[in-house]
């Protein structure tokens, strides 16, 4: 609220709402614009939009095709086709999975919570445990440590990430039998309240070191960049002329300053999150819309996965939103820039 | 000091040199050390490494040496790597140019284009399209490059931007030579060296995703291919762990390799650079 009253006090209310008003219609149009793709590649792929959208394989016999076409009106012009695809985007009408026998709506709202619990597990380990680490790795400039964390973080980095689900069940379940290699929560055990949240966390420690590793070596290398780039200004200097503390300076001074790039580029990464739940959840049986995913491709069910694109290409595009928004909030300098 | 010098300083470069030589000689050399096709059965199924002095790497449930997968693998990932990255650039540079060159409106539309691209999830829409276009290597390097070329445009444009109002690209406008003609000749060249270096790193990321698509199911199934590799190792991962181990670390060793040349030739094309990384 204080922020709120200076933004009145100061009369700059309107020039706020003219930001947010800027930015959603932004979001807006990158979401039509996915639906806009995904209507071109219906029509762009080989075959006959109506039988990608039944799904190959024999899912839709003649008379769902003579079905779809008429749903679709594929016998009409093309912007009217796009006009009603639209309409039924836009009333949270994104096809019907005839694979499943369900709206495709249905099965990914069904499939969401898992995997924001993942991605979000995911995202808050690698962003801590990378500042840390990047941290701890431009402190100690040169060290053991440094040349450790830094090399991990080099490693992580050219590792593909559902090798490191894979080598991580064969290690930690099949050989040490510590955790769960599958599933979100343990078949048939019927947990009820705390043991239940207990039984998630338990399945959830693997798949989110696995998908946070790679990020957490970006994550690690950037904030080292950043801090040292920070370390070399002048009022570091002046800092410590004045005598304070080294690990005070990192703190309050360097810190401060050399965060603002990791979370700018933590919030870009939202997208390859998302791409990389995709494998995670493949690898570990997660039931997420990653692993509805790759389902919909074994069963070549496109409207599910055309479906999953749109949702998580929206959910990425919120991500970006509300970062921007918390960013205009919380620093003072993009105001003034803007 | 000349750049093999300053690039040779650089250990990691050099080592990931090494590497990459090992994995192209592999790569070209793999018809003649493994004659008979990797689909096809050779030995014994479900061979451990060097049980067999034949199987160094041990063989798959098929039967089939995994070694000689290795080989094949490496030269679907350098292809890929190598022509995705190669048509991503050329997408990138051609968007960057025009936007940075003529600015203005040009600049906006373009941006805003490479914008939505660069917001969208990138490896989702890859599998989209390569699912939808079915898998084939053309389709696969395609969508990886329709995935990864907003960097390089972003690039561009940024050192479009700067050089354009730079006193030689004045003079060759005031002596009349053509928009594209100052573009090829006179700005691209000043701008060779970060794109080359984005260029070199761009490959080991297209490499992962090859590899990820292809542990999808979705490579191209007349190539043999590492992610193909794991993917199908993946439900014999209790009883043969080779299978999965040694894809993986050849995925590991190449990226590797590659981003360490990346960052070498970093370190040696843009020198003023170097107090700045530490």
């Amino acid at each position: 609220m204080p922020a709120l009253l200076t933004l009145c006090r100061q009369g700059k209310i309107l020039k706020t709402l003219d930001f947010l008003f800027q930015r959603f219609v932004k979001a807006i149009l990158v979401v039509l614009g996915v639906v806009i793709l995904n209507f071109v590649l219906i029509h762009m792929a080989p075959g006959d939009p109506a039988s990608v959208l039944a799904g190959e394989a024999g899912a839709g016999d003649a008379k769902f095709i003579a079905q779809l076409r008429a749903q679709f009106g594929l016998d009409q012009p093309l912007y009217w086709q796009l006009w009603t695809y639209l309409k039924g985007v836009l009333t949270g009408d994104l096809g019907y999975s005839y694979r499943n026998q369900v709206p495709v709506m249905t099965l990914i709202l069904d499939r969401l919570p898992a995997t924001l619990l993942l991605t979000g597990c995911a995202f808050v380990f690698s962003l801590v445990l990378g500042i840390l680490l990047g941290v701890i790795a431009a402190y100690r400039r040169g060290s053991i440590a440094d040349s450790v964390v830094m090399t991990s973080a080099l490693v992580f980095y050219a590792t593909p990430l559902f090798w490191i689900a894979l080598m991580s069940v064969l290690v930690f379940s099949l050989h040490l039998d510590w955790l769960p290699p599958f599933d979100m929560e343990s078949i048939g055990a019927n947990y009820t309240g705390w043991a239940r949240v207990a039984d998630i966390a338990h399945h959830l420690v693997l798949p989110t070191v696995t998908l946070g590793l790679f990020f957490t070596a970006v994550y690690t290398r950037l904030t080292r960049a950043s801090m040292l780039e920070v370390m070399a200004l002048d009022f570091v200097k002046t800092a410590r002329a004045k005598g304070v503390p080294k690990a005070q300076i990192i703190r309050r001074h360097v810190l401060r300053n050399a965060i603002l790039p990791v979370f700018t580029f933590a919030s870009m990464q939202a997208g390859q999150l998302v791409g990389g739940a995709v494998l995670t959840e493949t690898v570990f049986a997660w039931p997420g819309i990653g692993r509805l995913m790759f389902d919909a491709l074994l069963q070549r069910d496109y409207p599910v996965l055309l479906g999953v694109f749109l949702v998580t290409a929206a959910v990425v595009v919120l991500v970006n939103l509300i970062t921007d928004l918390l960013y205009r909030f919380v620093d003072p300098r993009i105001e003034a820039a803007s | 000091m000349n750049f093999f010098k300053r690039y040779a300083r650089n250990y990691g470069a050099l080592i990931g040199l090494a590497i990459l030589f090992v994995v192209v000689v592999l790569a070209f050399a793999a018809p003649l050390i493994f004659p008979v096709s990797p689909w096809q059965s050779v030995g014994d199924p479900l061979l451990p490494p060097s049980e067999d002095p034949a199987f160094p790497f041990g063989t798959d449930m098929l039967g089939r040496d995994i070694a000689a997968g290795l080989a094949y693998g490496a030269r679907v990932s350098l292809l890929i790597g190598v022509i995705s990255t190669a048509v991503a650039v050329v997408i990138g540079v051609s968007i960057g140019a025009l936007a940075g060159f003529y600015g203005g409106r040009v600049d906006d539309l373009l941006m805003r284009f490479t914008e939505f691209f660069q917001t969208i999830p990138a490896f989702a829409m890859a599998v989209v399209l390569v699912a939808i276009f079915n898998p084939t290597i053309v389709s696969i390097t395609l969508a990886i490059a329709v995935v990864s070329w907003p960097p390089v445009a972003r690039l561009v444009r940024g050192e479009f931007l700067s050089l354009r109002s730079r006193e030689f690209v004045q003079a060759a406008v005031v002596i009349g030579q053509s928009g594209p003609r100052i573009m090829f000749t006179q700005i691209l060249p000043n701008a060779i060296s970060p794109i080359i270096v984005t260029a070199s790193l761009m490959v080991a990321t297209a490499i992962l995703t090859e590899s990820s698509l292809s542990f999808l199911g979705l490579g191209d199934r007349n190539m043999m291919s590492w992610g193909f590799m794991i993917g199908a190792a993946r439900t014999m991962l209790r009883e043969a762990w080779w299978m999965s181990v040694f894809p993986g670390v050849a995925i590991l060793l190449t990226v590797l390799a590659i981003n360490l040349i990346g960052e070498g030739l970093n370190d040696a094309m843009n020198p003023h650079l170097r107090g700045r990384k530490g």
